[in-house]
């Protein structure tokens, strides 16, 4: 099992309706390894991406994270077994202060229930300090801690990005979804977050699969890149060979291969 | 809607914080001190504005109740008049008929009043926003007549209601019984604000918050929605069914016609005055509803309801979030004054 991927995507079919959104994708991503997702507007990255989180049930196949199957588990189950993620257009808790954001990631480390909690039992105590230290590591480590207090929907974009970061974060995963996290970034902010993302997985351990437009980000960032178009996967290899791949400079520059001129 | 961040989280916090030591000594400290200052009125009040009070404390708890599942976890409830009614007659019959002592009905009205919420909750999750207000409506509107049916008679006393005995004060006391229970009410409260408050601080009540403002998300952070959902309709459902059991042995009596719609209405409406989502919000909910309309009816007594509408327009102006937002509203004034 050592030498088992962390990730496996295998034979995934998603249909929506009549239209087959992908279309028997399989692939996967190794232990602490960045694997970046690309592929045009409609290609079933998202589709795909929602799969692994647990957001859709695929119609066939199967995924497997570290050793066992996740198809089919419960949502609230996905960070339990170490699949934490963050949300394309942002979802924070708006009213909720940074902090409790931050601390609402690391919900499923704790233990407390309704009486205990009511209660105030001491063990809860020292369970809401220890993770109440852990929110605040994780807020210094991404300059959140003068703004600690501030209910989010007040704070800039780029902020709320970096919460969202903190709030996966705490959550202990082994595998880190990031669906566009440079979406909405300006450039000195996408090449902060290239660094951020290297410096997570050195720090944390942790895999991440990134589901990304910008194609620098990806480029720069990821050990492997694969490609979808269509539904189907048209590449995988490193952040060059994808670079280079006949299929993938098409599907991105509109020319569609012979094969698919149907 | 207000939110958490209300300003008296921040006296309250130190209830929630980590730091064990004296926790014990200061949550004495506090709700000795709560009910102490509220427990003042005893000296000179008259046994009606103690019982005033004493309601005003059962409509605070009641409100507690519904703010716990409306104000902190969103889902909607028009109908919290209903649990207050079950725990009225839960008391009022076991009193009357099983001669069980006033104090030992309050868990079974509370327990019984859970296992109804926890009941509701379930289809509650399918229903959402609006749906669930109306249909919780609907039960708020079918509970007086419920309690008037023929089947039950012998037991709810019909249309005419049941009369039960105001418990005597304990001799070491020395209070009057009015006095007594009052205070019996206010410790009560008191317990029931404390657990709330450590609760809504913890993981479970940021759980509630977090479902309200974003279930997907909610959901991504390993929290079982289902769960925590109809657990808090179940708490909810609860303490306000425990605040009607207190109203009943307050009242001495209990009759459908109590527990009407406007009942519910009322307790929505103290929600939404204290604070939506506030912890101390329901205590000015509870006085609100008790006294302003004795208020109205002494401005005019033609026309009570006119000027308690006028009221409570004025009050959702003024403080569009409660009671409970009225020290940071000043607050907000006096810098914009200080930088004017």
């Amino acid at each position: 099992m050592t030498d088992a991927a962390l990730l496996e995507v295998r034979d995934i079919v998603v249909r929506f309706g009549g239209v087959t959104a992908v279309g028997g994708v399989s692939f996967t991503v190794e232990d602490q390894q960045i694997c970046g997702l690309i592929g045009p507007n409609g290609a079933g990255k998202t589709t795909l991406f929602n799969c692994i989180s647990g957001i859709y049930r695929p119609n066939e196949g199967e995924i497997r994270f570290a050793g066992s199957t996740v198809t089919g588990q419960p949502k609230h189950r996905m960070i339990g077994l170490g699949i934490g993620r963050t949300f394309q257009n942002l979802a924070l808790f708006k009213t909720l202060s940074v902090r409790d954001n931050v601390l609402a990631g690391a919900h499923h480390l704790g233990r407390a229930g309704f009486l205990a909690c009511g209660l105030h039992l001491p063990w809860v105590g020292r369970e809401a300090a220890a993770l109440g230290a852990e929110a605040q590591r994780l807020m210094a480590m991404l300059d959140l801690e003068s703004v600690a207090e501030v209910p989010v929907a007040s704070l800039p974009f780029g902020t709320q990005k970096r919460v969202e970061m903190a709030r996966a974060l705490i959550g202990q995963p082994r595998l880190l979804l990031l669906d566009e996290p440079a979406g909405g970034l300006n450039h000195g902010e996408v090449d902060e977050l290239a660094g951020l993302l290297r410096r997570v997985r050195e720090e944390f351990r942790l895999s991440i699969l990134l589901v990304e437009h910008h194609m620098n980000l990806v480029m720069s960032v990821s050990d492997k890149v694969v490609a979808l178009d269509f539904g189907k996967k048209i590449a995988e290899g490193t952040p060059f060979e994808v670079r280079n791949n006949d299929d993938v400079i098409a599907a991105y520059l509109g020319e569609a291969p012979h094969d698919r001129a149907a | 809607m207000s939110t958490s961040q209300n300003p008296l989280a921040a006296t309250l916090a130190p209830v929630a914080t980590p730091a064990r030591d004296g926790v014990m000594l200061r949550i004495l400290i506090v709700l000795g001190g709560f009910v102490a200052i509220a427990a003042v009125p005893i000296a000179f009040a008259s046994s009606y504005q103690l019982f005033q009070l004493t309601l005003a404390a059962t409509y605070a708890i009641a409100i507690l109740g519904l703010n716990i599942v409306t104000g902190f976890n969103g889902q909607i409830s028009l109908g919290h008049g209903a649990f207050y009614a079950v725990g009225a007659y839960t008391t009022a019959i076991l009193m009357t008929h099983f001669d069980v002592p006033y104090w030992a009905t309050l868990p079974i009205a509370a327990a019984i009043c859970g296992v109804i919420g926890f009941g509701i909750g379930f289809p509650a999750l399918r229903l959402g926003g609006l749906y669930l207000a109306l249909t919780t409506f609907a039960v708020a509107v079918a509970v007086p007549q419920i309690l008037k049916y023929k089947g039950v008679e012998d037991w709810t006393g019909g249309v005419q209601g049941t009369f039960l005995v105001k418990p005597d004060a304990p001799e070491f006391t020395g209070l009057d019984n009015d006095q007594y229970l009052y205070l019996f009410v206010l410790v009560i409260a008191a317990l029931l604000f404390l657990m709330a408050a450590n609760l809504l601080h913890s993981r479970i009540g940021r759980a509630m918050r977090s479902i309200r403002d974003n279930p997907i998300a909610a959901e991504a952070m390993g929290m079982d929605i289902a769960r925590i959902k109809t657990r808090t309709f179940a708490l909810s459902a609860a303490i306000t069914g425990l605040a009607g059991a207190l109203s009943a042995i307050a009242v001495e009596f209990v009759a459908p016609d109590s527990f009407s719609v406007e009942l519910s209405i009322n307790l929505f409406v103290g929600m939404v005055v204290g604070g939506v989502g506030s912890i101390v919000g329901p205590i000015f909910g509870g006085l609100f509803v008790v006294f302003v309309p004795n208020l109205a009816e002494s401005i005019a007594r033609a026309a009570p309801g006119v000027i308690y509408g006028v009221i409570l327009i004025l009050f959702l102006y003024l403080l569009p979030q409660g009671f409970a937002g009225f020290p940071r509203r000043i607050g907000a004034l006096l810098r914009q004054r200080s930088q004017g």
